[in-house]
């Protein structure tokens, strides 16, 4: 599949061993961007494609209201700078007062802007998640949005396969979250540096595109350039309808493509991995690095018994950072936050499943928890179900769209020492605040976790 | 951008794995419309005691005065993971260093560096750990870094070659403008987005 879609999109290919790729969709937020537009503008260059670029603002924005004005000052500048780059260059915004307002790998799904078989950028790691349609989508540095701005191109090399078949069954309160989670353990947070991680099998196809979504929005923190899932009558289902999917005789057009973009049965990888289902227990980290994890019936791990130096010393850095004592019972460590939210688990489906287990309960009395939808539009659709009204009866806050607490780039962080469940993407030391501590999970069992004031196995939570 | 051809400089080693985007600039330093000034906040949270960033971290490798200077940086695997801000090599290039060695680099922060006249160079394991004990040892030693031979010399005048796209080492060679290099090809670019939109109707 990642042949079939590199293939398509070759511009040239140059002796020095690097090709032109071109791009079909560039997604574009307020921090990584103003330097670009700076410098297509010292430079007098414009914007190649306005109609195939699209603007949020999602990372610095304040969840607590959509008031500009009750954002940080040097914040605000980012955003203002964003809608005057938009309005100079053309580009379709959806700025904080826009009903489609959000995180910017949700809106692109729910727009129907991501479609199989395109190239997606952006200006962020976590592009991955638009992999989840069969698209090559990755994060590029600024440099790189100002040469698709320029050009609608970018020059890459070709990657080499990692196909990762996953078969069989879940086992009971196992998630994409745990999936990934358990791959990055497997791999390692390098494992897929220099591939394109292509997930198969029969556990991948029977999830929902939420799910999906979840799976290769993490192939980033496994080192991944993307992650890769074939579009199938699933996929087509998700797209249909939406603002920007091809209508009526498109349609058909694009759906005969879409469908010969699965690998070929005989299609060869570099490197094959099998995973049995039914090995994944829920999924939570020690760490300070997504592939510092464990299942939840797991301890936290003695540093010294690790055989590789390197992986020794940033255990025991790891552990010092967390606080953590070894052959703690993950069980047992209490948390002060819980954050469900993010463009890993912000959409609706981890809204409903965090929702169900907080039902009729109310969060321990030590724990602050936030909800943070993904997008307005999830927003909306939750609470047409009445999630959000579960939500603060639990004692939970229901805030608006944004990053939030994710990379605490904004004024949802955490506070020195603080100790998060968290349903995002990174533990890295000070990622929710500087010296916050995070333990990433499955928004089920963050939301059990707010419930009891401590990590629980989702398994023996009723 | 400035070629970059040669560089010898002292060398901190910076013993740690998987040194994240986030460590190297934290977000808090991210809200800026500009690429200058990042230098200072490069790995805030290591290298000073308090928030403010006025009070140093005494143990932190940079801060102590063998290496104060020092232009070239050693690290252990995956340097650069996670986010693909490119504040992250704005830092490392403001605050001086020009050259990286490590065993290896995320893929976004790699790339990253050839726009901003920063070398990275990837060793095996086994000779950036010797690196790292020749650095300990001599303190002051100077580490160089040959691009065109794609060669590094350590403190005790041993030798090393790494392996670089061919690509990359004339952007950082030349200081190519990257994108004035794509444009070369405008005509090959329209022809494709003709084809292609008439291949893929419903794109946009």
């Amino acid at each position: 599949m990642y042949e079939k879609i590199w293939d398509e999109h070759i511009v040239h290919q140059d002796p020095a061993g690097i090709s032109v790729v071109y791009v079909d969709c560039h997604l574009v937020h307020e921090v990584t961007s103003p330097q670009a537009f700076a410098g297509l503008r010292s430079a007098k260059r414009t914007v190649r494609c306005p109609n195939k670029t699209f603007a949020t603002m999602d990372h610095n924005v304040s969840t607590r209201s959509k008031d500009i004005n009750k954002i940080e000052a040097t914040s605000r500048l980012q955003i203002e700078t964003l809608t005057k780059n938009a309005q100079e260059f053309g580009i379709t915004l959806y700025d904080l007062k826009n009903p489609n307002q959000g995180i910017v790998h949700v809106i692109g799904p729910e727009l129907g802007i991501t479609h199989p078989g395109m190239v997606i950028v952006c200006g962020d790691s976590h592009t991955s998640t638009h992999g989840a349609f069969g698209a090559l989508a990755f994060g590029i540095g600024t440099s790189e949005v100002e040469h698709v701005l320029a050009t609608q191109t970018l020059q890459q090399k070709k990657s080499k396969t990692m196909q990762i078949n996953i078969d069989g069954k879940l086992g009971v309160g196992v998630t994409p979250k745990d999936i990934i989670l358990y791959i990055i353990g497997l791999i390692g947070t390098a494992g897929g540096t220099g591939y394109v991680l292509e997930y198969a099998g029969s556990t991948i196809r029977g999830l929902s595109m939420e799910g999906r979504m979840t799976i290769c929005n993490m192939s980033i923190e496994a080192g991944a350039r993307a992650g890769l899932m074939a579009p199938d009558e699933t996929t087509f289902t998700y797209i249909k309808g939406r603002r920007f999917a091809p209508q009526g005789n498109l349609w058909d057009k694009a759906l005969t493509y879409w469908k010969t973009l699965p690998s070929d049965p005989d299609a060869k990888f570099d490197r094959v991995i099998n995973i049995k289902a039914s090995d994944i227990a829920p999924q939570v980290t020690w760490g300070t690095s997504p592939g510092q994890v464990t299942g939840i019936d797991g301890k936290v791990p003695d540093p010294e018994s690790f055989q590789d130096p390197v992986a020794r010393l940033g255990a025991r850095n790891a552990l010092a950072y967390m606080d953590l004592k070894p052959g703690t019972p993950m069980k047992e460590i209490k948390i002060d936050k819980v954050f469900i939210g993010s463009c890993t688990n912000g959409r609706i489906e981890d809204l409903r499943v965090a929702a169900q287990v907080v039902k009729g309960k109310k969060v321990a009395s030590t724990v602050q928890g936030i909800v943070v939808p993904g997008s307005a539009q999830v927003r909306l659709q939750a609470e047409k179900e009445g999630l959000d009204k579960i939500f603060t009866e639990a004692g939970f806050e229901w805030r608006f769209a944004g990053c939030s607490m994710c990379l605490g780039m904004n004024d949802d962080q955490l506070s020195k020492g603080e100790r998060c469940a968290s349903t995002s993407n990174r533990n890295f030391e000070g990622r929710q605040g500087p010296g916050g501590r995070t333990h990433l999970m499955s928004p089920q069992m963050a939301a059990a976790a707010a419930m009891v004031g401590h990590i629980v196995d989702i398994r023996e939570f009723s | 951008m400035k070629p970059f051809k040669k560089h010898t400089g002292i060398a901190a080693p910076l013993d740690r794995v998987n040194i994240d985007t986030d460590a190297i600039i934290p977000k808090q330093f991210l809200r800026k419309i500009d690429r200058i000034g990042f230098g200072k906040h490069l790995f805030h949270e290591w290298r000073y005691l308090d928030y403010e960033g006025t009070k140093e971290n005494p143990e932190f490798v940079l801060n102590q005065e063998r290496f104060r200077h020092a232009t070239v940086l050693l690290a252990r695997d995956n340097f650069g993971c996670g986010s693909s801000r490119e504040h992250a090599p704005w830092a490392i290039a403001d605050y001086g260093l020009k050259v990286l060695i490590a065993p290896s680099f995320a893929d976004i922060f790699y790339n990253n560096c050839f726009k901003n006249e920063i070398l990275p160079v990837a060793l095996s394991s086994r000779e950036v750990d010797e690196l790292f004990q020749d650095v300990w040892a001599n303190p002051g030693a100077k580490v160089s870094a040959d691009l065109p031979k794609q060669k590094i010399q350590g403190p005790t005048g041993k030798e090393y070659f790494f392996k670089i796209d061919s690509f990359n080492k004339e952007c950082l060679i030349k200081g190519l403008d990257t994108i004035a290099w794509t444009e070369q090809f405008k005509d090959k670019i329209i022809a494709f987005e003709e084809n292609h939109t008439a291949k893929k109707p419903w794109l946009r």
